[in-house]
């Protein structure tokens, strides 16, 4: 195993909070468990409002884990010295995330036991058969780059060369994957909410906000529960590409309020109208677009003004709301909204079910775990006194 | 035994090249299905409902009471909800029943999505279903520009009635939709809609014959198809 | 050696568990007599020889539903050269075994296997008992 023994020894604390997310899991588990006797009626969806919470998740989680390459670029290309402790802390985050999206993926599905016929019957010309070759690719590529520098790290070697066009190579794969999730929808000719060519570029500016934010947010909370610490410098520099890629993402989302209501073509306004103001009375989903536009609002104000961002306590904040703005408007609103109207024009509301969103939890809490793990991992090499007697790389200490 | 399993794969292998044989020459000279839906007649019955009834006990389609989780082959809808933004509020057309059910379209969106090729177009132009293959993610109901698709929410046999012994069931988790009856047809038997119209307002036939009633029909009278402009290219047509 | 009995009882729990199958079939009265199937009474010869079809019907079944599936086409011709309609209930049913019950689930049963056949495939005579 890749150095897990790492993983089982730990404080009273971490113990407590494996088992709290183990509780979680085994509630969802349970809940799936019931999905699976009687099939998905146990869930919000409908005939008209096909998918929910469950796409939706892996939507947003993508972008999550495409955001990696936000540290990695930087580092491994224009040679930003701030982001080496950083990068590994990236990539576990996107192992956690891509597990995360396999699972919201495998959970939607009417016929689990059937999963391999993707495999089985590989059709090109669906975009839902190349999500899952990035998507599995994309893994395999973080999976070894982490595990090969980590490896080296500890034994206070360089990593091999070899590593060096593989994780070049993770940088336009990271890409790709939120491209052809945008794919996914984009390219369907019913669904004119998702039928933009913006779609890729904003899912790529809304993943480079909210994945950094939150990587800004765990570094945070590594620095106060251990005693790793990433510099001032690295956060503050990820803070900037969160703002500008927080920019691009609103400056995108206000392209497609102007298309479709300039134009005022019908087909083109009224998910949007049900989004944001509802329809036909049903209003269910205005209030969360709401927040999630007034939080992009407040969080850009925090961001772009340099005092409030150069200090860490506005930062968390501004990081959060970024991180919530952005999982409200793509773990919810843009998924459902496409389904409304429906092709026969009937506006129907969907709410996600007590067990749907006990499972959304687990597989929430199953990425935390798999996160905890490999950070623990990561920490515990980290705090070891070295093998050899190399000095440390990259790694500062604060007081 | 070693020969007689030979034998037997022999057999099937040259069933197997009788069909590629079949299908070859099928690509030549055989027939393009479609329907055409005189709207007029269909308007004289206005609460009839035998094409449905017939479709959906030939086909076990479950009657589900709740809206969410319905299943339907074929179904009837305003023609304003069926053709949006083709029937302005003068038009005679409002309100009149359009007889809906899958288009299998020229360029069907569902086909390109399906990641196991579950759904598919056949040489005789009917976009057909593999219940034993789906696996139930939903994309063609996402990619149907007509709601054409219904999805099995939950086990379906209690919602079934009236067993039809000679057709199967449906699972949960796969999707399903109107066949064209491809079943009955193999036997040169119309679909079952067609046969149940007392109005014979639903005229089936041979697109690839210039000569079919079908395409006469077509020649003679205005139609529209739905939503023609995002290129699927319905072969249900509505004579107006 | 505290622990003797601690080690004696786990290793009698251990003991237990691994001849499980073994008390469960001695106690629900299983024998190692194979199982009695119904055979047809209105028909000698099934599609295949007796041999292959009780080693592979399922492999002459997956056959049959790619063909009528994918390709549609329905026939088939047994090797004796006598035709069917491939199709589960209306022909290996309806036409020769009858209920499932007494033929198909006698052998599933014995060898503990459920196939998802007939999660969509009707048992012909419980279908037509329930239409009337």
């Amino acid at each position: 195993m890749f150095m897990f023994e790492k993983a089982v020894t730990g404080s009273r604390r971490y113990w407590l909070w494996i088992g709290a997310l183990a509780i979680v899991i085994g509630l969802g588990l349970a809940c799936y468990l019931r999905q699976l006797q009687v099939g998905l009626m146990i869930t919000g969806l409908s005939r008209d409002v096909t998918w929910g919470l469950y796409i939706a998740q892996f939507t947003f989680l993508v972008g999550v884990a495409a955001s990696a390459v936000m540290v990695v670029l930087p580092y491994y290309l224009h040679d930003c010295k701030a982001f080496g402790p950083l990068t590994i802390l990236g990539e576990f985050l996107a192992i956690a995330a891509v597990i995360m999206c396999m699972l919201f993926i495998f959970v939607d599905m009417g016929q689990p036991a059937r999963v391999l016929n993707v495999m089985l019957y590989p059709t090109p010309h669906s975009m839902m058969f190349w999500d899952m070759v990035s998507l599995s690719g994309y893994l395999v590529l973080n999976a070894t780059i982490a595990r090969v520098t980590l490896r080296a790290e500890r034994e206070g070697v360089k990593p091999p060369h070899w590593i060096k066009p593989v994780i070049l190579l993770s940088i336009p794969w990271a890409v790709s994957i939120h491209t052809v999730t945008a794919f996914l929808y984009s390219g369907l000719p019913g669904r004119s909410l998702w039928l933009t060519a913006i779609l890729a570029p904003r899912f790529l500016a809304s993943a480079f906000a909210s994945g950094p934010s939150l990587l800004i947010l765990l570094c945070l909370l590594l620095r106060r529960i251990s005693r790793f610490s990433v510099g001032r410098e690295a956060i503050q520099k990820l803070s900037i590409i969160v703002t500008y890629a927080m920019v691009i993402s609103v400056f995108f989302v206000l392209m497609e309020f102007f298309t479709a209501f300039y134009s005022r073509i019908p087909e083109h306004t009224e998910s949007l109208r049900y989004m944001f103001f509802g329809l036909d009375g049903h209003t269910g989903l205005a209030p969360w677009m709401w927040v999630s536009m007034i939080l992009a609002a407040a969080s850009l104000v925090l961001l772009i003004v340099p005092r409030y961002r150069h200090n860490e306590k506005f930062l968390v904040v501004a990081c959060g709301m970024v991180f919530l703005s952005l999982w409200i408007d793509k773990g919810i609103g843009l998924i459902v909204a496409a389904f409304v109207p429906s092709p026969l024009g009937a506006v129907t509301d969907y709410t996600p079910s007590l067990p749907e969103a006990l499972i959304v939890l687990a597989i929430w809490a199953i990425g935390a775990l798999i996160l905890t793990v490999l950070y623990k991992i990561a920490l515990s090499v980290r705090e070891e006194p070295l093998r050899s007697a190399a000095p440390p790389v990259q790694v500062e200490v604060h007081a | 035994m070693t020969i007689s399993r030979q034998a037997f794969l022999r057999l099937t292998g040259l069933a197997y090249l009788g069909a590629v044989a079949r299908k070859a020459i099928g690509a030549i000279t055989g027939p393009r299905w479609a329907m055409a839906v005189d709207v007029a007649k269909c308007r004289t019955q206005q609460n009839c409902t035998k094409c449905i009834v017939a479709c959906h006990e030939a086909h076990n389609v479950p009657s589900i009471p709740d809206r969410r989780h319905e299943v339907r082959w074929v179904w009837r809808e305003p023609f304003e909800h069926a053709f949006p933004g083709q029937v302005d509020e003068y038009s005679s057309l409002r309100g009149a029943p359009a007889m809906l059910l899958c288009n299998h379209c020229e360029n069907p969106p569902c086909v390109q999505v399906c990641p196991t090729q579950a759904t598919w177009k056949r040489e005789d132009g009917i976009v057909a279903m593999d219940w034993h293959r789906c696996i139930g993610c939903r994309y063609c109901m996402a990619a149907c520009p007509y709601g054409s698709r219904s999805f099995n929410w939950m086990d379906p046999q209690p919602y079934v009635h009236n067993p039809n012994p000679e057709f199967p069931m449906r699972t949960k988790g796969v999707v399903e939709k109107c066949t064209f009856c491809s079943e009955r047809l193999s036997v040169g038997r119309p679909p079952a809609c067609v046969e149940a119209c007392p109005e014979k307002a639903l005229v089936f036939g041979n697109l690839a014959d210039p000569h079919s009633p079908l395409r006469q029909l077509l020649a003679a009278r205005q139609h529209v198809r739905r939503r023609p402009e995002l290129g699927t290219g319905p072969d249900v047509f509505y004579l107006t | 050696m505290r622990d003797r009995g601690l080690i004696y009882s786990a290793l009698a729990l251990f003991l237990g568990l691994v001849t499980f199958p073994a008390w469960h079939n001695l106690s629900a009265h299983v024998t190692g007599k194979g199982p009695e199937v119904r055979l047809p009474v209105n028909a000698k010869q099934c599609v295949a020889p007796v041999e292959y079809m009780r080693t592979s019907h399922m492999n002459l079944l997956i056959d049959w539903r790619e063909t009528v599936v994918r390709t549609g086409r329905r026939d088939f011709t047994a090797a004796g050269g006598k035709h069917y309609n491939m199709s589960l209930t209306p022909t290996c049913l309806e036409q020769c075994h009858g209920a499932r019950k007494d033929f198909c689930d006698r052998c599933h049963d014995y060898a503990a296997v459920s196939p998802p056949c007939w999660n969509c495939h009707q048992d012909a005579k419980a279908v037509l008992r329930s239409a009337k």
